[in-house]
């Protein structure tokens, strides 16, 4: 078990106005672990992977991220260019719609290397075939490398952003629902792969979504939101089999057994 | 420590607020402990709180009250109120669990469900994949299955991916919930004998066995658990 938190969140809120966007969220997030934030629309968990990941700043609250230098950084006082740097390097945030993730006029290639060159690599044959071997990783056929991710189905499209994301060994990697509005067999598909990546890179991750199935698959622990709070959260094995708050034993018993 | 398992005075109850906030008890004052190279079988009747007991054990369930004692790599964790990444991490090196049903995941082969639990502990693949392929043999699971994903297999296909997933590790602490249910004589057999080589390693195994022959073939004790029911207590 490592020592140290990579993320530590404490008393996290954002307002819209009067409106609560979410509200006293406090937790940690270790190394290796995934984290599931589920709930319905509108309970305030994208809001939340927002204020996390920096796209928004919260209202009020403090987000630490241990550096790889060993140091924690409240990610509110980081000055913006090296917050770019980290989420271009040592975070990946897969959006539920690929194409806000990637670049869509550039061959799949380029969206992989891109993220190679933000970390310095300058070496072209370099960056093409570790961009190769990523599309492998992915179950894309090596020969849509220079094919733009236009002429990709939703599903490819998914899998090239995953490798976009991962390319730089990220240590964190945001999602926000990754299999919405995918099939369920190349829903399947993507969950495998991420399962496996996920084991094979010892990532931490934290998973917006509202299917509880994708949870279970690919979670440690789950935190259930409603109204912009927290209010269970636990191992996810524990949250789903024994739910102790209504509005989570209504979700659960939601669950449409096939 | 000769009893990795200690539980001391365990209590369980069901809220269900979606039916007027009823509450069920299931069980309290849970205590008993296993001891290494014993296999304690949970006995009564359906209903009486036996698997509500093992998932308890496992951390699927949570505990009102009372503690859960595990002798993990040379301290003591209380499950009853361990955080997750304390459950997550004695249950890969410490606690084992075969549940009736296997979780199926999509797209991954038998083989590979199986050698999981070495690959966690960081095993390499080809070895993780020898001792599947060897229990899988040893179950009789027909070699041109192995590499299909289980969610096809007949119940006692899948049993028997589910027994070779929970007895591939050295963990010193085994759950059994009902392992042998769906099983025909020759691989109840196949099973009993697991279990007594798992007792001559010094594994603490507690389970749930409905089959007479099986439960008279491998419990050193059997635990009464309507001993523990609030509905007893209340007749």
């Amino acid at each position: 078990m490592s020592a140290v938190p990579l993320l530590k969140v404490n008393d996290v809120s954002k307002f819209y106005g009067s409106r609560i966007g979410c509200r006293n969220v406090s937790f940690e997030l270790w190394p290796g672990e995934v984290l599931a934030i589920v709930g319905e629309s509108g309970s305030g968990k994208t809001t939340l992977l927002s204020c996390l990941s920096t796209r928004l700043m919260p209202t009020s609250g403090v987000v630490e991220y241990h550096m790889r230098d060993g140091q924690y950084r409240d990610l509110a006082r980081m000055g913006e260019a090296e917050r770019r740097f980290l989420m271009r390097t040592d975070w990946g945030f897969v959006h539920q719609n690929p194409a806000d993730g990637l670049r869509m006029t550039v061959s799949a290639g380029a969206n992989v290397g891109e993220r190679l060159m933000a970390v310095g690599d300058r070496h072209y044959g370099n960056i093409r075939a570790t961009a190769a071997d990523w599309l492998r990783r992915v179950e894309i056929e090596e020969d849509r490398i220079d094919d733009q991710p236009r002429a990709f189905s939703g599903g490819m499209r998914q899998r090239l952003q995953i490798a976009r994301n991962l390319v730089t060994s990220p240590r964190l990697v945001f999602m926000d629902e990754p299999t919405g509005g995918l099939d369920v067999s190349v829903q399947a598909r993507l969950l495998d792969l991420v399962r496996g990546l996920v084991h094979d890179l010892g990532l931490s991750a934290i998973i917006v979504t509202h299917d509880l199935a994708v949870a279970r698959l690919l979670s440690h622990r789950m935190m259930v939101m409603k109204d912009g709070l927290v209010i269970e959260q636990g191992l996810t094995d524990r949250v789903l089999d024994d739910p102790r708050e209504p509005y989570t034993q209504l979700l659960v018993s939601s669950i449409l057994q096939v | 420590m000769a009893t990795p398992l200690v539980v001391s005075e365990v209590a369980k109850s069901f809220t269900m607020h979606l039916r007027d906030g009823i509450t069920l008890p299931v069980v309290s004052g849970v205590s008993f402990s296993v001891k290494k190279g014993e296999c304690v079988v949970l006995g009564g009747p359906s209903g009486v709180g036996k698997s509500s007991i093992l998932k308890m054990l496992y951390g699927n369930y949570a505990v009102d009250a009372g503690q859960i004692l595990i002798e993990h790599q040379g301290h003591l964790v209380d499950l009853a109120t361990a955080v997750p990444r304390a459950v997550l991490e004695v249950r890969r090196d410490t606690l084992g669990y075969v549940s009736q049903f296997l979780r199926v995941v999509p797209r991954v082969s038998a083989l590979d469900v199986v050698a999981e639990p070495l690959l966690a502990r960081g095993v390499a693949q080809d070895e993780a994949r020898a001792k599947a392929s060897e229990l899988l043999a040893k179950l009789n699971l027909p070699r041109e299955l192995w590499q299909l994903p289980p969610a096809t297999f007949s119940g006692g296909e899948q049993q028997r991916v589910n027994i070779a997933r929970g007895f591939i590790t050295d963990h010193v602490i085994l759950l059994l919930d009902e392992p042998t249910a769906s099983l025909d004589a020759k691989n109840r057999r196949v099973v009993v004998e697991m279990i007594a080589a798992k007792k001559a390693e010094g594994v603490a195994l507690l389970g749930i066995f409905h089959d007479e022959e099986v439960r008279d073939a491998v419990a050193d004790r059997i635990l009464d658990v309507s001993a523990f029911s609030p509905r007893k207590a209340a007749a």
